[in-house]
């Protein structure tokens, strides 16, 4: 059992002697609280906010854990994941951080946590409307490489001028037949705001339309947070002759068979070998204990990198 | 904390101000986040008249100096102001377009809604949030409410919305994503009122 397996259960306020609850000292966690309170308030939008220096550089999901430190309290029950995987190095970081500072519940369980930090990824598992994702940015403006000047940016939100990232998308389709954006893949957020849903597949983006718990994202180098409230519509750009398509795969998961789920490539050995599995180790392995059964099942399950485990992206 | 300011004794904020500013930031999220939910807040301080404790654990949890706040006539009190200048340190100001917090405590002193800020084109999180002390928002005239944070429609009864409010509120939708956000409060209840939000009477 990894680390995640197990969790602390410290008494809310016995915890990190040097510490203030959660990190933070509450002035911050007031004004972030306001600027999240904001962020609700209008679906997509990107609310700036006084980022505090976090003992984790930037790119290791500052955004993410400022955010978190705001909302979580003694009840919760944290889940982070890196691009789906619970045990990586900067998940199991983040996870640690906050057992400690706040004394909190953590677990791998989608179902059993309340608030989720992640990157890169959205459960497979469904959420409810009692949980809270929170995910962590690394680039927060959508128009940013098409209009590097940000209050340009500012603008183009304020007045809903985004023809640009059309001209964009449609030239790519001009060019290679198709939209070749496959992560990050723009959003318009309850019909108004033109929105990063952040460095997930585009096959997640689906997910975000009419989600039952709230999402929250936080961005800790540019200092934004914004908000999809549940239920809100969350469309990926498109065009009537091109519509939005999610990735699809000929293969199913190698370990559990899923064939709904988002498939990371791994490499087996030093020949070539590859396989698909679940980017979602916590779907994966909640299947096999199922019995469900992948076609390398049988076979040693072979020990693999995950893609995740790599360097920081200034979230 | 409490003590004696100005002669008279300061009601107590939170026995625990982290914790209780915590529990009731995730009350009033979860009221932001779902408009039309009656959330009663868990944790709750000592609330000065005529602030009714859902308003006062807002303010403990919400305002600051960085947050000018006005006041209506009702919730101007010498033990109301010293409170809050003792617990959150806001500053009062006389201007309902320059407050980033308002708390109405009688809704026939309100402004209308477009006496406050609606922020701007660029920064339209700079807005005022109106906290509005209702009679009841377990009974009332029925409200039907549309938007984000709803599935297909909520159903509110509430009582004590100024006269004519629906109509204000009509005109605050018409600025999206402009506009002023409101909070509705009741005894220990909170209920959210973002401007992304439709209400039909
Ligand atoms: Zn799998």
């Amino acid at each position: 059992m990894t680390e995640a397996g197990r969790s602390t259960a410290t008494a809310g306020r016995s915890v990190g002697e040097a510490y203030n609850f959660a990190y933070l000292d509450e002035q911050t966690k007031r004004m972030i609280r306001r600027c999240i309170l904001k962020a609700v308030a209008v679906p997509g939008y990107q609310v700036p906010f006084g980022s505090r220096e976090m003992p984790l550089p930037y790119g290791w999901g500052t955004g993410g854990i400022q955010v978190t430190a705001s909302i979580i309290g003694p009840d919760d029950t944290l889940k982070v994941i890196d691009q789906g995987a619970d045990d990586t190095t900067n998940a199991v970081s983040i996870r640690r951080f906050f057992a400690r500072v706040a004394g909190i519940e953590t677990t791998d369980r989608t179902a059993e946590a309340t608030v989720i930090q992640t990157r890169h990824r959205i459960p497979e598992h469904p959420m409810r409307e009692d949980q809270i994702l929170v995910l962590q940015v690394p680039k927060p403006e959508p128009m940013r490489y098409l209009e590097p000047r940000e209050l340009e940016c500012r603008k183009i939100h304020g007045f809903s001028e985004y023809g640009l990232m059309h001209v964009q998308l449609y030239e790519d389709i001009a060019k290679f037949g198709e939209i070749t954006t496959t992560y990050d893949y723009p959003v318009m957020v309850n019909r108004r705001h033109l929105m990063s849903p952040t460095p997930i597949p585009k096959f997640d983006n689906p997910k975000m339309h009419r989600f039952p718990a709230l999402q929250l994202f936080g961005a800790g180098r540019e200092k934004r947070i914004y908000a999809i409230p549940p239920y809100t519509e969350v469309k990926s750009l498109d065009f009537d002759d091109h519509p939005f398509e999610v990735q699809t795969w000929d293969e199913c998961c190698a370990l559990c068979g899923a064939e709904d789920s988002f498939l990371d490539e791994v490499i087996t050995d030093d020949e070539g070998g590859k396989m698909f599995v679940c980017s979602d180790s916590h779907y994966c392995g909640e299947r096999r204990a199922a019995g469900h059964v992948g076609p390398m099942e049988g076979e040693d399950a072979p020990s693999f990198a995950r893609p995740a485990d790599q360097e920081a992206d200034g979230s | 904390m409490s003590g004696t300011v100005g002669g008279h004794d300061l009601a107590p904020g939170f026995a625990d101000p982290v914790l209780g500013s915590q529990s009731a930031f995730r009350g009033v999220l979860e009221a932001m986040s779902r408009p039309g939910r009656v959330v009663t807040l868990s944790t709750l301080p000592t609330a000065p008249a005529p602030l009714d404790p859902a308003t006062a654990a807002l303010a403990l949890t919400l305002m600051d100096f960085d947050t000018p706040l006005w006041l209506d006539d009702a919730a101007t009190t010498d033990s109301v102001t010293d409170y809050l200048k003792f617990h959150c340190g806001c500053p009062v100001t006389g201007e309902p377009d320059t407050a980033r917090f308002a708390i109405v405590a009688d809704a026939a002193l309100m402004p209308p809604l477009d006496a406050f800020d609606p922020g701007n084109d660029l920064y339209p999180d700079q807005s005022t949030t109106v906290i509005l002390q209702m009679k009841s928002l377990a009974e009332g005239p029925r409200l039907r409410l549309t938007g984000p944070g709803i599935e297909r429609d909520a159903i509110a009864t509430v009582d004590g919305l100024p006269a004519g409010f629906l109509d204000q509120w009509a005109a605050n939708r018409t600025l999206y994503p402009l506009g002023v956000d409101m909070i509705l409060t009741c005894d220990e209840a909170v209920l959210g009122l973002p401007r992304s939000i439709e209400l039909e009477g």
